[in-house]
C-alpha cells in the first residue's frame, strides 16, 4: 500500500514558517532551558511530534545526513523525511548531522554520533529528541552561556542517568553533541555549554 | 552651528543616475547591443563566463555592458546571479578527447595524430593597428576543415603509451567531487576543489604566478604538451531515467603542461602533468593555471616549497578577484571610529614621549647648573 | 532573462538559509568558535559586509524590525544600502531607534544604548581570525585553537607595552570567550568590549569573504585579553559631545576648518538624536526642532 502520508504535512508556507521555527530553536539554543512553540502545522508519519516535523523542515536537507530511531526507521518517517527535504539517510550514526528519536525509539545514547574535532568542534551531531514533557520532571540547575546565572529545567522521561552522560558530553567542550528536546508542538534546547546539576527538593 | 551630516539614500540615488549616464554615453551614438558584444567581444565574454563559473554568453554579455567594461564588475555581477540559482545536479566529467576541435596546438611534437591547427588566434598576427576596422569592412567567410568524426587524441595520451608521463590523476572510487561554492575551502586542499579554485582564478593572477614559476620561483621546466579548444557536449545523469541526456555544449580551452621531474628514490624518471581547463577561448588563462597547477603538486611530488606560486593557502586564497576586489575596495568604506582610536593613541602616545623628552631636558639642565 | 527580477524572501534560496542557519546554531552552542561557512556571493561586494548580510538574511522575519549602522551612524552611506537592500528584498520595517530594532546589523560599533532581551546584533566582519596578523597560514591558526595555544598573541601585545608603554591595539581588540576561545570582535573600538560581555541581546558575527560565523550567546562571559601589571582600560575623552553633552560615550572628530578647529560628536547618531530630542544639549548643539527647520 502506498503510504500518501508521507506527502501531506508540510509547510504550506515553507519560507515563513521556516523562518519563524528556525528563529524558535535559535532563540532556545541562545537561551537554554527556554521553551518556545512551533506553530504546530506540520505533521509527519511514525508518531512523529509536530515540533519534530518543524525541525526537519527546517533544518535538514540534501547536505545532512540523518539518522533515526529504530521505530522511527521502520515508520514512513523516513520516505516522508525524504520526499519533504530530500535528507539522505546516514551509513551510520557517526556520519550523522542530525538524528531523530520519538518516545517509541527511547532516549538513544549519545555514543556513537560524532562529536566534531578539536579543529572543527561544529561538526557534530544535533539530537533531537522526544520527551514525555518539558515541564514536570524533576528540577534540574541550569548554567552557562545563555543564561542569566541560572534557570530551572524539569523535563521530564530523560533516563535515570542523563545528568552524568550530560557531565561527560560537557567535558569534551569544544567537542561535543547538542540537543534538542520536544514535546507535542514545542521545544527546548541544551547546547553542549549548559552545565546542569539536580537540585535538593 | 553644526548640523550633521545627512542625506546618504539622496546621494546614493544621485550617484547612481549618474552612473547610468556615463554608461550611456552621448546618445546621439547608437546604443551598444547586447548581442554585439556577444558576437564582437567574444574573448571578454568568456572571460566573464570563466571566472565568474556560469556559462551563458548572453547574460555574460548583459554583465559586460552593465559595468561599462569593467571585466571584474562583469565577473561579480555574474556570480552574484550564480549563486541564487537552484541545483539541479552535477554534470558527467567532460570529454575532452571527443571535443570538436577550432583550435589544436602541441609544442612537444612537430605533427601528430589529429594535425595542429592554428584555429582562431592572435600568434602570427602584426600587432599593428588596423585602421579598417574604423569603418563596417566587408569580412572575407573563413575557410574551415571537415571535422574529423573521430577523437582526436591527446599528446598526454600519446605520451602516456609508452608510460612516459603519469598517467591521469584519479580520485578514490567513492570521492564525491567537491563544490567550492558550496563547501568552505578547507586546506590542505584536494586537487579537484584546488583546480575548480585556479579555474574561477583571476587571469592577471595566475599568469603573474605562472611566469614567476618560469623565471626561477619554483622552476617546473614545462613544455605546452597540448592546447585544444572547441565544443564539448555536457551530459547529466539522470537516475530515473538510467541513462545520461545531453544538455548542450559548451567552449573549452584546455592545457596540458608537460613538465619535468627527476624521479625518486621509488618512480623511475618521468614526465609529470599540469592542468589547465577553462570556460570559452581562453588560451593565457589555461596555460597560466596549467602551470600553477603544477606548481602547487609540489608537496605531492616532495618538492622544496620555496616560491609563492607553490604555496596553497597563498595562491587559493587570493586567486579569486571578487573577493580580492571587495576587500581592497572596501577600504573607502568609512573607518572613522577605528581611526578615531588611532589618533587617540597616537596623541597620547606623542603627548607622554614629548614629556619624556621634556623632562630629560629639565634633568639634564639641571645637571648642568 | 526573463526571471531575472525575481529573488526569494530575503534574497538568499533556501538551501542557502538552512546552511548559514546551521551553522549559526553550531555557532551558538560553541560561543567563539568560527564555524565555517560557504558563504555566497552576495548582491554588494565581499569586504562591504557580505557576511553580516547573510547572517541577516538567514534570520529575518516579517515581524522584525531592522537597523543598520555603520561607524554607529544609521545614514552613512553603506549603512543606508544595507537598510535599503532588505527594504526592497524582504519588505521589512526598519528604524534608527536601538530600542525599537530587533535586528541591528552594525560596522565598527556597539550601540551606547544597552541591548536587551530578544534583540540580534549582527556584526559584519572583515577578518575574524585574531590570530591572522601573527600567523597568516589559517592550517596553522586553526591548530592553535584547537589547542587553545594562544602564547604568541600575549607575546604581541606584551611586545606592545614593552615598546610603547601601553598596549597598542585599538580597535578589534581580541577577548577571550568563556574562557576558552580568543576572538575577535570585529574592528569595534575596544571602547565597546566591555558592552559584549554578558550582553543580554544575542550577538552573530558573519564573515562573508573569509567564510566564518561566529557567535556569544547572551549572558556570555568575554574578557578583552590583558596583563595583572597593564589592565585593559578604554578610551575616554577629554570633553563630552558637542552636540548632545553625553559623556562616557565614544566619539567622533569632525574637523571644522583647515585651522585645525575640530569638534567631538557622538558617534552614535540615535544616540546623540534621542538625548536632544529629551532636551539635553551640547555646547555647539541646537535644539533638535531647529535643525530639522
Amino acid at each position: 500500500m502506498q503510504d500518501t502520508s508521507i506527502f501531506t504535512g508540510g509547510f504550506a508556507e515553507p519560507v515563513l514558517q521556516g523562518q519563524a521555527v528556525f528563529r524558535a530553536v535559535m532563540d532556545c539554543m541562545a537561551n537554554p532551558g527556554r521553551i518556545k512553540d512551533t506553530d504546530g502545522t506540520p505533521s509527519a508519519p511514525g508518531g512523529v511530534p509536530s515540533a519534530m516535523a518543524a525541525l526537519a523542515l527546517t533544518l535538514v536537507d540534501h547536505d545532512t545526513p540523518v539518522a533515526l530511531g529504530k521505530s522511527l526507521r521502520a515508520s514512513a518517517f523516513p520516505a516522508w523525511l525524504a520526499f519533504q527535504t530530500g535528507a539522505p539517510m546516514a551509513d551510520t550514526a557517526f556520519d550523522a548531522a542530525f538524528a531523530f528519536f520519538t518516545r517509541a525509539d527511547g532516549f538513544p545514547g549519545f555514543e556513537g554520533f560524532p562529536i566534531g574535532s578539536d579543529e572543527y568542534p561544529d561538526r557534530s551531531v544535533t539530537l533531537i529528541v522526544e520527551v514525555e514533557a518539558l515541564e514536570g520532571g524533576p528540577e534540574m540547575a541550569a548554567r552557562g552561556p545563555g543564561i542569566r546565572e541560572s534557570a530551572v529545567i524539569a523535563p521530564k522521561g530523560l533516563p535515570a542517568d542523563f545528568l552524568a552522560r550530560w557531565r561527560e558530553n560537557g567535558a569534551l567542550f569544544p567537542r561535543g553533541i547538542d540537543l534538542v528536546l520536544v514535546e507535542s508542538t514545542r521545544l527546548l534546547c541544551l547546547p553542549r555549554t549548559t552545565r546542569l546539576q539536580a537540585r535538593e527538593v | 552651528m553644526y548640523v550633521a551630516v545627512k542625506g546618504g539614500e539622496a546621494a546614493i540615488a544621485n550617484a547612481h543616475r549618474l552612473l547610468a549616464d556615463r554608461r550611456r554615453g552621448d546618445r546621439v551614438i547608437p546604443a551598444i547591443g547586447i548581442d554585439q558584444i556577444e558576437s564582437q567581444l567574444s574573448l571578454a565574454v568568456d572571460r566573464v563566463m570563466a571566472e565568474a563559473s556560469l556559462y551563458d554568453p548572453s547574460l555574460a554579455a548583459l554583465a559586460i555592458k552593465q559595468s561599462r567594461g569593467d571585466m571584474i564588475e562583469a565577473i561579480f555581477l555574474l556570480r552574484a546571479y550564480r549563486t541564487t540559482l537552484p541545483r539541479f545536479g552535477y554534470s558527467e566529467p567532460v570529454d575532452t578527447a571527443a571535443m570538436r576541435i577550432e583550435r589544436r596546438v602541441s609544442a612537444t611534437y612537430k605533427d601528430l595524430p589529429g594535425g595542429q591547427l592554428l584555429g582562431p588566434t592572435f600568434d602570427y598576427t602584426h600587432r599593428l593597428l588596423d585602421p579598417a576596422l574604423q569603418t563596417d569592412e566587408a569580412v572575407e567567410t573563413p575557410l574551415t576543415r571537415t571535422p574529423s568524426p573521430e577523437n582526436t587524441s591527446r599528446v598526454t595520451d600519446i605520451l602516456n603509451g609508452e608510460g612516459l608521463i603519469e598517467p591521469d590523476s584519479s580520485m578514490d572510487a567513492d570521492h564525491q567531487p567537491g563544490d567550492i561554492t558550496r563547501t568552505p575551502l578547507d586546506f590542505p586542499m584536494t586537487r579537484d576543489t584546488r583546480l575548480q579554485a585556479l579555474a574561477r582564478g583571476d587571469e592577471g593572477f595566475l599568469l603573474a604566478l605562472a611566469y614567476s614559476t618560469q623565471r626561477g620561483y619554483a622552476r617546473t621546466h614545462p613544455f605546452a604538451g597540448e592546447i585544444r579548444i572547441g565544443m564539448v557536449e555536457v551530459e547529466m545523469d539522470l537516475p530515473e531515467l538510467g541513462f545520461s541526456v545531453p544538455l548542450g555544449e559548451v567552449r573549452l580551452t584546455e592545457c596540458q603542461s608537460v613538465n619535468q621531474f627527476k624521479g625518486s628514490a621509488t618512480q623511475p624518471p618521468q614526465f609529470t602533468r599540469g592542468y589547465g581547463l577553462v570556460f570559452g577561448q581562453s588560451e593565457r588563462k589555461a596555460m597560466a593555471m596549467s602551470l600553477v597547477d603544477r606548481a602547487l603538486r609540489a608537496e605531492e611530488f616532495g618538492e622544496d616549497i620555496v616560491a609563492p606560486a607553490q604555496d596553497e593557502e597563498f595562491v587559493i586564497a587570493h586567486s579569486d578577484n571578487v573577493q580580492a576586489t571587495g576587500f581592497v575596495e572596501h577600504l573607502k568604506l568609512p573607518h572613522y571610529v577605528d581611526f578615531q582610536a588611532e589618533l587617540d593613541l597616537v596623541r597620547r602616545m606623542r603627548a607622554e614621549q614629548g614629556l619624556a623628552h621634556a623632562n630629560t631636558q629639565s634633568e639634564q639642565k639641571e645637571a648642568a647648573e | 532573462m526573463s526571471g531575472l527580477a525575481t529573488y526569494n524572501f530575503a534574497y538568499l534560496d533556501e538551501q542557502t538559509k538552512r546552511m548559514i542557519r546551521r551553522a549559526i546554531l553550531k555557532a551558538i552552542a560553541i560561543p567563539g568558535y568560527q564555524v565555517p561557512f560557504a558563504s555566497r556571493e552576495m548582491p554588494m561586494p565581499y569586504g562591504w559586509g557580505t557576511g553580516g548580510v547573510q547572517v541577516t538574511a538567514a534570520i529575518l522575519g516579517p515581524t522584525d524590525v531592522l537597523k543598520v549602522i555603520d561607524q554607529g551612524a544609521d545614514d552613512t552611506t553603506n549603512a543606508v544600502s544595507i537598510r535599503a537592500f532588505f527594504q526592497k528584498v524582504a519588505n521589512v520595517e526598519v528604524t534608527t531607534r536601538t530600542k525599537d530594532a530587533t535586528i541591528i546589523q552594525t560596522r565598527h560599533r556597539i550601540p551606547e544604548e544597552k541591548l536587551t532581551e530578544g534583540q540580534v546584533l549582527v556584526y559584519q566582519v572583515p577578518i575574524p581570525e585574531p590570530l591572522r596578523f601573527l600567523e597568516p597560514r589559517e592550517t596553522e591558526t586553526r591548530k592553535m585553537h584547537a589547542l587553545s595555544e594562544y602564547g604568541l598573541m600575549h607575546v604581541k601585545l606584551y611586545e606592545d607595552i614593552a615598546r610603547n608603554g601601553h598596549i597598542a591595539t585599538t580597535y578589534a581588540y581580541p577577548v577571550k570567550v568563556e574562557g576558552r576561545y580568543v576572538m575577535d570582535p570585529s574592528p569595534t573600538p575596544k571602547f565597546d568590549n566591555p558592552k559584549m560581555h554578558m550582553s543580554e541581546a544575542l550577538q552573530l558575527f558573519g564573515a562573508g569573504r573569509e567564510k566564518r560565523i561566529y557567535a556569544l550567546p547572551p549572558f556570555t562571559d568575554v574578557v578583552s585579553l590583558d596583563f595583572d601589571d597593564h589592565p585593559f582600560t578604554v578610551q575616554s575623552f577629554e570633553k563630552p559631545c558637542a552636540l548632545c553633552g553625553a559623556e562616557g560615550v565614544y566619539l567622533d572628530e569632525v574637523v571644522l576648518d583647515d585651522r585645525g578647529g575640530r569638534m567631538f560628536v557622538c558617534s552614535d547618531t540615535d544616540y546623540c538624536e534621542d538625548r536632544r530630542a529629551q532636551g539635553f544639549l551640547g555646547d555647539q548643539g541646537v535644539p533638535l526642532k531647529e535643525a530639522a527647520e
